[in-house]
C-alpha cells in the first residue's frame, strides 16, 4: 500500500472520526454509569462494533435480559447488514487475507465510504484502501469508548449535536449518488419505502419492513433498470 | 465478573458477525455471483443511502415543537454547501456547526 492511498484512506475517514470519537465517548459514559467501565467499552466495541446496537445493549446489560431477547434484539437493529453484504460481493471480491476483517468492519459509515466515489477517485489498491479505511474507523470507535469510559465525566464542552456529522456524512453520498447517475429511482425507493414505514411501523420497527419493502420494489423494477446498466452503474 | 452480561455481549457480536458474513457464505462462493445478487448489488447502494439518511433522523418529530426546524435546516445547509463547494469535509463541518448551534442556542 503506498503513501498516497494510506492518506487518501484518512482524509476520507475524518468525517468518521468526528462521529465516532464523539458518539463513542457517549456510548462509554452511558456504560460507565451503568456500572461496566473502560474495559467493557473496549471488549463491546472490539467485538460488537455496531454503534446503534452498542447503545441498546447497554440498558439489556444492566437489567439482565435472556440471550434470546438479544439475538433477537440484534437481529432487528442489525438486519440492514445482510444488503450492505449484498452490495459489496463483487467489490470485495479478490481481497484475499484483508477479507474477513473488512467484512467484519463493514458498519453503515465504513459502508457508505466504500460507495463513495470521492473517497476512492486516485486510490491504486482498492482492497488496501477499503482495508486501512475499516480499520482507522474502528480505531476510532474503540479510542472513543475507552475515553468515554474512563475520562467521559470531565468533558464539559456542549457536544449536543455532533453525532449529526454522521448524518451529514450520509447526506454527501446521497447527493454524490444522485449527481452520478441518470436514474434516480432506487435513490427515490430508498427514500419514500423508508419514510412510509417510518410513519406506519414507527422509529423502533421501520427498518426490516423498509428493507422487504426496497427489496421488492428494485426486484420489480430490474427488466426496466437492468437493460441499461451503464445508468444505474 | 458479570457473567450474564458478557454472554449477552458474546451473543450480540455473534449474530452481528453472522449478519456481516451471511451474503457471503450464501452467494459469495462461485466464481460467478448470481445474476439478481449482482442486480441487487448495483442498485442497492443508491436505495440504502437514502434509508440510511432517513434512518438517522427517525426520531425527529414533526409533530411537536420545534417540528424538525434545526434537522430540515441543517440538512439543507449540508446540502446546499455540498452542490456548491462539492468537498465533502467542509460539507460536513458546515452542516453539523450549524445543527450544533441550532440545538444548543436557537431552539
Amino acid at each position: 500500500m503506498n503513501k498516497n492511498d494510506l492518506k487518501k484512506a484518512f482524509v476520507a475517514s475524518i468525517p468518521v472520526m468526528t462521529g465516532y470519537i464523539s458518539l463513542g465517548i457517549g456510548f462509554g459514559i452511558l456504560l460507565e454509569s451503568k456500572g461496566y467501565g473502560p474495559a467493557w467499552a473496549f471488549l463491546m466495541s472490539f467485538a460488537v462494533y455496531a454503534g446503534s446496537l452498542q447503545y441498546v445493549l447497554v440498558d439489556m446489560m444492566a437489567g439482565g435480559v435472556s440471550l434470546v431477547t438479544t439475538a433477537l434484539t440484534s437481529l432487528m437493529v442489525n438486519a440492514r447488514h445482510l444488503f450492505y453484504g449484498i452490495s459489496v460481493i463483487d467489490k470485495y471480491k479478490g481481497a484475499g487475507w484483508k477479507k474477513p476483517y473488512m467484512i467484519f468492519g463493514l458498519t453503515d459509515e465504513t459502508y457508505s465510504l466504500v460507495f463513495s466515489d470521492e473517497a476512492a477517485r486516485g486510490v491504486k489498491d482498492k482492497h488496501g484502501f477499503y482495508f486501512v479505511l475499516t480499520l482507522m474507523n474502528q480505531c476510532y470507535w474503540v479510542a472513543g469508548s475507552v475515553i468515554g469510559g474512563a475520562v467521559g465525566t470531565m468533558i464539559t464542552f456542549d457536544t449536543t449535536g455532533i453525532d449529526f456529522a454522521l448524518t451529514a456524512l450520509f447526506i454527501t453520498i446521497f447527493v454524490d449518488q444522485w449527481r452520478a447517475t441518470k436514474n434516480h429511482g432506487p435513490a427515490l425507493i430508498g427514500v419514500g419505502a423508508s419514510v412510509l414505514c417510518l410513519v406506519i411501523f414507527g422509529s423502533g420497527n421501520f427498518l426490516i419492513p423498509a428493507m422487504i419493502c426496497i427489496t421488492c420494489c428494485l426486484l420489480a423494477m430490474k427488466n426496466r433498470w437492468d437493460g441499461s446498466r451503464e445508468e444505474v452503474r | 465478573m458479570d457473567t450474564q452480561a458478557l454472554l449477552i455481549v458474546l451473543v450480540a457480536a455473534g449474530v452481528t458477525v453472522l449478519l456481516r458474513f451471511l451474503p457471503f457464505f450464501v452467494f459469495g462462493g462461485g466464481k460467478e455471483t448470481p445474476e439478481l445478487i449482482s442486480y441487487l448489488g448495483r442498485v442497492l447502494p443508491f436505495a440504502i443511502m437514502g434509508m440510511l439518511v432517513v434512518f438517522c433522523l427517525k426520531n425527529v418529530s414533526v409533530v411537536a415543537a420545534p417540528y424538525g426546524a434545526p434537522e430540515a435546516i441543517a440538512c439543507l445547509v449540508t446540502v446546499a454547501i455540498h452542490l456548491w463547494r462539492k468537498n465533502t469535509l467542509l460539507s460536513i463541518v458546515t452542516g453539523t456547526v450549524c445543527y450544533m448551534m441550532l440545538v444548543q442556542m436557537v431552539f
